[in-house]
């Protein structure tokens, strides 16, 4: 599904990514752990098109695409998702509205018909009800004057209505309370399917708890440092990014 | 196009630029003056159409014929009148009595310390370089009629000084009064300011009267040059007279990374106006500008405000606030302008007005300029009572709605002292807001 | 004095239904603007220039009683006492007023006009073509218009429904003749002639426009609307619009504007004026859609206009809504005197300045009346060599006891060739009163660009969300179909602007 190899990446001149190497399969769950300031939020954006972050080598391909000439509308046609660790706000445009041009522009361009009004509030309902998400939201603007956990759970609605194969979830979980966090892994949890792949990129064990990953990486310093099955996100929990840190000191 | 005829109005300060020039004095300043002198011919006096003093009247003060000044009233004042306007031994505190430098009056004064300060008229004397090069060229073009007046009749004034890498230990303290001796004169104030690169110093300029209450126009120019990394901290006091009419200009001009304070209170006499242009000329410089505004009777106070984006990354804030009473009016103009070219501006303004009197006016006109696209820029302007909620809520705690108002006020007015470095100087200015607005 | 048949030079449009067709294709490949064509037709035109001969020559044509020639000559000879304002933040070269055209109307097969049906069809089908049927079978519902072509009114639709309710819409001319003592009475008493040099222009050579009266206690039953056209060459249209609103009545005015495109510039200087009475309502909707020039600045037309509506009774509110998309320059406040207690102005406007356009516009609150609330909303868009100002003045009169103003200003820019301004005045000399004003300047924001697109959303669909968003609380105050016109009106004006 996702193949990136030895991506380096900048912005505005700093190295943030120093050669990432990452291999996502149909229906896996990766975790990507790691310190303040490791580069997992770079990885995103660079994955999502970006334009502020300049990949200065490597290669990624989506579903076997090179993507990373695609602007970001491209990937996400293709059926790469972002949910934001901070979802931007759009006063005066309605959740309903935006999430209808989206989903539209995705199926035209998979030779899909567009669905027309009805048929996208009857989608929008199911939906909503899946993630269990209060239906005033779809007539409110797109995050403007959202709560942060309500901020987060727009992003999981948007993730159920675009249907896409890869999302990839940016700290979601970070500033939500224990309810909003099982509201969230609920929905990310019912979208699960053998066909869609999920990136948690988190700074915490705490999601993992809700969402079990298939594999966990720790990127630190630009770099995936550690890879393991979910043990390891209990033994960084327990240790602390320290631990990587010293174990990485006596390796070099 | 509308035409008025100042020509009458003009004729005795005319004839007192003609009597300057039959003055011995260097060549560049008689070059200097005489610019001056054919600019102030070529622009109007202010009146009503003129957008710049469309809501400022002034023609009390270009009705009035002052005449020149022609010697100070130094010397009917003894240390003890002028003891109580100074604030403390070791700060630097030259004294100005009716536009003169009065050394003796003065403490700390000279080229001795970090710093250097002297008067401009010796300075001129003495043939220093740094006069010739800045004085009148850090205002330039800009300015208005009143600043050609100055630079062309300008006698004496102010030299601060500040080396390179010179952060000064001490404040430097302005005080520009005006005596019995300045009855129905002008008095042309000039200070040149100039601060050299990572300076860093604070100077106080207070305007002030002694003796009775004499009537008098004052009309001073400040020039101030930050080079790069310069960081000033000013602070004007403008407490004129009930007879002291005040149009004062500053002008500033900012090198890169260069940083000004500026604190303008306006708390006396009967037209005050304060001009106070900025202009950044490199990337990465900033200003913050404070005003506070208290006027009463039929006092009119006007602050002028432009600041002029001519390079990218720089940062503008401007607070004033004002409160009114009596027939007492307020005018506030602050204009931001943002060169094309001009990226990653960050500009601010806001102008908040208590009104505390049916009688009083306000009027507020902050404008934003904009010529290019990367830019963050917001103003506001609010103009009302204290807050009926807020009045209400101290009436159920058992205080009268005078009461209310009136910690309102002070509250309201106090914000901007709070903000004002230097302790001697912020308990002056809030034992008079304290006792002007807080119950009796 | 005497008329020449002007036939205007072959118009683009040649009525055959393929090429017409053909060219709307192409015109919307280009997305250039839509409603350039010109129709061919003959028409009354007077000669160039203007004196008291012009203007005695324009009230003979309308049949005018004496007092209203009276009226326009001291309009006019005040006109020629004042000197044309140089206070907008606009520059243009200086008009030739007497190289304009003051009179251009389509020749009538006969006169006067007994129904629609002797309405020439090349007319008829002008305004079909730009979206307003004349036409019984087609009108729009729920919709009267009132067509004007150059200076004449050419139809007035559903007029007969109006009149059982007492409700008169007419063109101004026929109000002129019909009913005199309410012109008389109301005419220039919002808009004095002498209160600004294009004002009293209009004074002088006003040709046509709309009337609409509503007496007292009747909610209008539908909306009203005046559709604008000017089509022939050098001619400068000078419309006057004149709505009352009796005690307790109500009404909403729909105003949409097109011209053909020509290299030259052409005047439009035209005078609105709302009176409310007690308890009464007017909302005022706009959609300026004149030709704006091209990406030189050739062309265009100058819209300077003065608008005006007063709340002279209690409880009365007069609300301004404007999308202004089209015009080279535009020069107009409409504004709101709040006479009444308690009544209430409201400002929403949106202006796109592109291209090498220039907007100058903004409104007036003057709080006279207790308890008196404005508010205004302004958003202003400016792209490619556009230049875009915000000028407000928000008045507090002394009596205008617990008087409230909230505006707001936001300005969006779009490349860095463009300029966003704002000139706002605020005086108040009441202490009761609260007066506030926000404002903001940004240019359109990266990442909320980037977020559409990770959503699947292509960069124009993005940035014409982004700004539709912008706008939404002024497109809200606009009836259906004009805020879907405004809508679209945006994105066609700004296409190609974003690189």
């Amino acid at each position: 599904m996702l193949e990136i190899t030895n991506i380096h990446a900048t912005v505005e001149g700093n190295e943030i990514l120093k050669g990432i190497d990452l291999q996502v399969k149909p229906g896996e769950v990766h975790a990507i752990m790691g310190p303040n300031g490791s580069g997992k939020s770079t990885l995103a954006q660079v994955l999502a098109g970006n334009e502020e972050y300049d990949v200065t080598e490597g290669a990624a391909h989506f579903l076997g695409e090179d993507v990373l000439d695609l602007p970001a509308e491209e990937r996400a046609r293709l059926g790469l998702f972002l949910a934001f660790q901070y979802p931007v706000e759009i006063p005066g445009i309605s959740n309903a509205y935006f999430l209808q041009a989206g989903l539209n522009e995705i199926r035209k361009s998979n030779g899909l018909g567009e669905l027309d009004a009805m048929e996208f509030q009857e989608l929008l309902r199911e939906k909503m009800e899946l993630v269990a998400i209060d239906p005033r939201f779809a007539d409110r603007p797109v995050n403007d004057g959202f709560s942060g956990g309500e901020k987060k759970r727009n992003e999981i609605l948007q993730m159920a209505v675009l249907e896409p194969k890869l999302a990839i979830l940016d700290e979601t979980d970070s500033g939500l309370d224990i309810d909003a966090l099982r509201i969230v892994s609920d929905g990310v949890n019912k979208l699960r399917s053998p066909e869609r792949s999920f990136i948690l990129v988190t700074h915490y064990q705490r999601l993992l708890n809700y969402i079990v990953p298939d594999y966990v990486h720790v990127l630190f310093d630009g770099r995936l440092v550690k890879s393991g099955g979910k043990e390891l996100a209990y033994e960084l929990e327990e240790k602390g990014y320290d631990w990587i840190k010293e174990e990485l000191i006596t390796a070099s | 196009m509308h035409e008025v005829s100042n020509a009458t109005e003009k004729e005795h300060y005319i004839e007192a630029i003609e009597e300057m020039a039959s003055q011995k004095t260097p060549e560049w300043l008689a070059t200097l003056r005489e610019d001056a002198a054919k600019r102030f011919a070529e622009r109007p006096l202010p009146h009503r159409k003129l957008e710049a003093w469309r809501f400022t009247n002034v023609n009390p003060i270009i009705r009035n014929p002052f005449q020149p000044i022609a010697e100070s009233g130094v010397d009917q004042l003894a240390s003890s009148d002028v003891h109580p306007l100074l604030y403390a031994n070791d700060w630097i505190e030259l004294v100005f009595v009716d536009g003169w430098y009065a050394p003796k009056l003065s403490r700390n004064a000279g080229p001795g310390g970090a710093a250097k300060t002297a008067g401009l008229h010796e300075a001129i004397a003495a043939e220093d370089d740094l006069v010739e090069a800045h004085l009148g060229h850090v205002l330039g073009d800009g300015g208005n009629v009143f600043s050609d007046l100055n630079t062309a009749l300008a006698h004496d004034g102010a030299l601060v000084h500040i080396p390179k890498n010179v952060e000064l230990d001490r404040p430097i303290h302005l005080v520009f009064v005006s005596s019995k001796t300045a009855t129905e004169s002008v008095i042309h104030p000039r200070v040149l300011v100039i601060a050299d690169a990572n300076s860093e110093a604070t100077i106080i300029e207070s305007h002030v009267s002694l003796a009775g209450e004499p009537r008098y126009f004052s009309n001073p120019v400040t020039e101030i040059r930050l080079n790069d990394g310069a960081r000033l901290t000013r602070i004007k006091v403008l407490d004129e007279g009930p007879q002291g009419y005040h149009l004062s200009t500053t002008q500033v001009r900012q090198d890169r990374d260069s940083r000004f304070d500026g604190f303008t209170f306006s708390m006396g006499g009967p037209i005050g106006r304060n001009e106070l242009n900025i202009v950044f000329e490199g990337e990465g410089a900033e200003c913050s500008l404070r005003g506070l505004t208290l006027t009463e009777g039929s006092r009119l106070v006007d602050n002028a405000i432009s600041v002029e984006h001519h390079a990218a990354h720089c940062n503008s804030w401007i607070g004033y606030k004002s409160v009114l009473e009596d027939k007492s009016h307020s005018v506030f103009c602050g204009r931001v302008y943002v060169a094309p070219g001009a990226q990653l501006t960050d500009s601010n303004q806001l102008n908040q007005n208590l009104l505390l009197s049916d009688k009083a006016t306000v009027n507020t006109k902050p404008q934003l300029e904009i010529y290019a696209d990367d830019v963050k820029c917001t103003h506001g302007a609010t103009v009302g009572p204290p807050p009926q909620e807020l009045v209400f809520y101290f009436q159920t705690r058992g205080m009268s709605q005078a009461m209310a108002r009136g910690i309102l006020t002070y509250g309201f007015a106090d914000e901007v002292v709070n903000e004002t470095p230097l302790d001697p100087v912020r308990d002056r200015l809030d034992r008079r807001v304290f006792d002007k607005y807080s119950p009796k | 004095m005497g008329t020449t048949d002007a036939r205007p030079e072959a118009g683009k449009y040649t009525g055959s239904r393929v090429e017409q067709s053909n060219r709307e294709v192409a015109e919307l490949a280009n997305r250039e603007y839509k409603y350039g064509w010109e129709t061919s037709l003959e028409s009354d035109t007077i000669e160039r220039g203007l004196n008291e001969d012009i203007i005695r020559f324009i009230s003979e044509k309308k049949n005018e009683p004496d007092w209203l020639l009276a009226w326009r000559l001291k309009a006019y000879r005040h006109w020629q006492t004042m000197s044309e304002p140089t206070w907008a933040n606009v520059s243009y070269p200086p008009i030739d007023f007497q190289q304009q055209r003051y009179y251009s109307a389509p020749k009538r097969k006969q006169q006067p006009l007994n129904s629609l049906e002797e309405v020439d069809r090349e007319l008829l089908e002008t305004f079909e073509k730009l979206g307003i049927p004349l036409e019984e079978q087609k009108r729009l519902a729920g919709v009267a218009v009132d067509a004007v072509f150059d200076s004449v009114s050419v139809a007035t639709t559903h007029s007969e429904i109006l009149e059982k309710r007492g409700i008169i819409f007419c063109s101004f001319s026929e109000a002129v003749l019909k009913h005199p003592e309410l012109v008389q009475q109301y005419l220039g008493s919002v808009v004095p002639y002498s209160d600004n040099y294009f004002a009293a222009l209009n004074s002088a050579v006003f040709s046509d426009g709309s009337f609409c009266y509503i007496p007292k206690g009747v909610k209008c039953p539908m909306d009203l609307s005046t559709y604008f056209r000017i089509n022939a060459a050098e001619t400068g249209q000078f419309e006057r619009t004149l709505i009352i609103a009796e005690e307790g009545a109500s009404v909403n005015y729909l105003e949409g504007c097109t011209a053909p495109m020509r290299d030259e510039n052409q005047l439009h200087a035209a005078i609105v004026e709302l009176i409310a009475m007690d308890n009464a309502t007017i909302n005022y909707s706009t959609v300026q859609n004149w030709y704006a020039g091209d990406e030189e600045g050739k062309g265009g037309i100058y819209n300077f206009v003065t608008k005006r509506g007063i709340c002279k009774g209690v409880n009365s509110r007069i609300s301004w809504t404007q999308v202004e998309t089209g015009s080279a320059i535009t020069w107009k406040y409409p504004g709101c005197i709040l006479q009444g207690d308690n009544s209430v102005g409201e400002f929403y406007s949106v202006a796109l300045s592109n291209k090498r356009q220039q907007a100058d516009t903004g409104t007036k609150m003057i709080h006279m009346g207790r308890n008196t609330k404005s508010t205004i909303i302004s958003k202003t868009i400016s792209a490619a060599h556009g230049n875009n100002s915000y000028r407000g003045l928000v008045q507090v009169m002394p009596k205008a006891a617990n008087a409230r103003n909230y505006t707001q200003c936001d300005s969006l820019l779009i490349g860095d060739k463009c300029g966003a301004h704002t000139f706002p005045y605020v005086e108040v000399r009441n202490s009761s009163s609260a007066v506030e004003h926000e404002a903001s300047t940004s240019k359109i924001s990266e990442d909320q660009l980037f977020y559409c697109k990770q959503r699947g959303i292509g960069p124009e669909d993005a940035i014409s969300m982004v700004i539709n968003g912008f706008c939404k609380e002024v497109f809200d105050h606009l009836p259906m179909e004009f805020a879907v016109e405004a809508t679209n009106l945006l994105s066609v004006s700004l296409e190609g602007s974003v690189g």
